[in-house]
């Protein structure tokens, strides 16, 4: 018995070995890919990198640009507008249409199938169909608004709506976050329904008092991964303006401006600088976020 | 009144479900539809639903007017490759967090999860700086290459998949004698199988669907994927309504064929990863 411990240890030490040799690619992925493109951004942010010319420090002169650039407030402003209206509605469609699918309904399936559908279409595929279905001439949408007397807009080609335009085709890619409201409802113990049902509480009030507040966390996490993802809107504006931003720099988006300034015009590091920018946002929204969820987020056996 | 009121709310919410069924199923008939249009039907008023006659000869020409097997061939290689790399890579890490015990574990799993809230924007730029330096710029390399290096999220799921198979499993196979890499590859790889392919299906969806890497990476139209080849035949024949809708359906279909052939699994995955963190 007395060798025990150090066979054992041995046996520990032979396991460990084996142990930082599974996890040595991703040591090195985190590095090279992850680790030094992150401080590495810090760096280029305070140059004029721009792959030709030779790379000169700038200390913060990118920064003390950015913030004389008119283009950079438009991006942060179109940001900011298209988030704040896209996160909302995206968490109470989505809600509502899992709070529907979790009925118990014939043909569950096929609905949920059919809302998951358009999230599998490729995002350029997405913007060509809507392009021609919110076309103000000839579009389906408001050729069905004339019907009803309506006359349409002009949709994509009008700064005003071009904004809302784009809203309605993301709602349209709602599914993921539809599947993640379905899964947190059916966590949700049936329990608390049979006591309801003994009070004689009607679906209404039960939806209100129970189901929701114990589909919080779940409408947290969509609320929390939506507006990282609504912060960060690229390809499907890029892929209806080819980077432009029309009408009137309506769709020009954040990364837009960021990616059409690292690779459009070349100017790197003031690229990074934006990147900067843009993570410390990132950041403090979700930080905020967390914080206030403490005021609206119930988690189950919490008390 | 008790059959009223649990069938009330029940018709109520068909009726919804069936509205919003027929508005996110409208722009997929709509395209279809649109993609079988002969030109001279694409602008009347009111809308043509059906066609006709059926002009398939608009699938023929958007095959033709861009080298769409090239396209395709060129986003298999790009897919294949990543979703190799992934399949290679992060089981192995995931086991590693979760079965084995070494040094700086809980650290390194704390800055993976970190990672993974890292926004792609902020690291975009320097990535394309080091392969530049590395002149990989206009090569598959850097849409393929970091994934045989592990990706935080899929390393996320394998950990939290390897972590709830029983620990007696491992112990049999010591105890038989097994190598380290014998437990690996003959014991816990292949009960792994639902999460695997859960990361594989993720990756090769997020490649064929990647707008993005590509963009940034490939500048030579003989290595365009579909996606960059979609948006080029866009810009270039932005007024072809009919072709153009059956680029898109010829790009979306294979990808959506693809997902209902392993569709349980799929979102069993997506729910795994989601919540049950």
């Amino acid at each position: 018995m007395s060798q025990m411990p150090g066979v054992r240890g041995s046996v520990e030490k032979r396991r460990a070995k084996y142990a930082y040799l599974f996890i040595a690619p991703w040591v090195i992925g985190l590095l090279l890919f992850y680790a030094y493109p992150l401080f590495g951004s810090i760096y280029y942010s305070f140059t004029n990198y721009n792959i030709v010319s030779a790379t000169k420090w700038v200390g913060l002169a990118n920064y003390r640009d950015l913030i004389h650039d008119h283009l950079f407030w438009v991006g942060i402003r179109n940001t900011l507008v298209y988030a704040s209206f896209e996160v909302p509605l995206s968490v109470v469609i989505g809600v509502v249409l899992a709070l529907l699918l979790n009925m118990p309904i014939k043909g569950r399936g096929i609905f949920r199938t059919v809302f998951f559908l358009p999230t599998l279409v490729p995002i350029v595929a997405t913007s060509i169909v809507w392009e021609w279905l919110l076309n103000p001439q000839f579009g389906l949408v408001n050729s069905k608004l004339e019907l009803l007397g309506i006359k349409g807009p002009g949709w994509l080609g009008d700064p005003a709506w071009s904004k809302p335009s784009l809203i309605i085709m993301s709602l349209w890619g709602i599914g993921n976050a539809m599947i993640i409201y379905l899964a947190g409802l059916q966590d949700i113990s049936k329990e608390y329904y049979e006591a309801a049902d003994i009070d004689g509480a009607s679906a209404v009030r039960k939806a209100w008092h129970i189901t929701l507040p114990l589909l919080t966390p779940v409408i947290f996490f969509n609320m929390v991964m939506g507006v990282i993802n609504a912060l960060q809107v690229f390809t499907l504006p890029y892929a209806l303006t080819y980077g432009t931003g029309k009408p009137a720099d309506s769709l020009l988006f954040y990364s837009m401006y960021l990616y059409n300034n690292a690779f459009l015009y070349m100017k790197m590091g003031y690229a990074s600088a934006m990147a900067w920018i843009m993570f410390v946002i990132i950041i403090t929204v979700t930080l905020w976020l967390f914080k206030s969820s403490n005021k609206w987020v119930y988690y189950q056996g919490d008390d | 009144m008790k059959r009223i009121t649990t069938a009330l709310p029940s018709a109520l919410a068909y009726l919804l479900l069936v509205a919003f069924g027929f508005l996110f199923l409208l722009p997929f008939l709509w395209m279809v539809s649109t993609s079988l249009k002969p030109n001279t039907q694409l602008f009347v008023y009111p809308p043509v639903w059906i066609p006709k006659p059926l002009e398939w000869s608009n699938y023929v020409k958007a095959l033709t007017t861009v080298p769409f097997f090239i396209y395709l061939q060129n986003t298999l290689v790009v897919a294949c490759c990543a979703t190799f790399g992934v399949v290679l890579s992060c089981p192995l890490a995931g086991y590693s967090f979760a079965r084995l015990q070494w040094r700086g574990r809980n650290t390194l799993f704390i800055i993976t999860l970190a990672v993974l809230m890292v926004p792609g924007q902020v690291t975009m730029v320097s990535l394309f700086i080091i392969f530049s330096k590395l002149n990989l710029v206009g090569t598959f390399y850097p849409l393929t290459l970091p994934a045989f290096f592990g990706a935080p999220f899929y390393i996320f799921l394998m950990r939290q998949f390897f972590k709830q198979l029983p620990k007696s499993l491992e112990d049999a196979a010591r105890i038989d004698g097994c190598s380290e890499i014998r437990i690996y590859t003959r014991v816990m790889l292949p009960l792994c199988q639902p999460a695997i392919l859960t990361i594989a299906l993720f990756q090769f969806m997020h490649s064929w669907n990647d707008f993005v890497g590509p963009l940034i990476y490939l500048s030579d139209e003989k290595l365009y994927t579909l996606q960059l080849g979609l948006q080029q035949f866009k810009q270039a024949y932005h007024t072809e309504w009919s072709q153009l809708m059956a680029a898109s359906v010829m790009v979306a279909v294979p990808i959506i064929a693809f997902y209902f052939f392993v569709q349980r699994s799929f979102i069993q995955g997506i729910t795994f990863g989601g919540i049950k963190g």
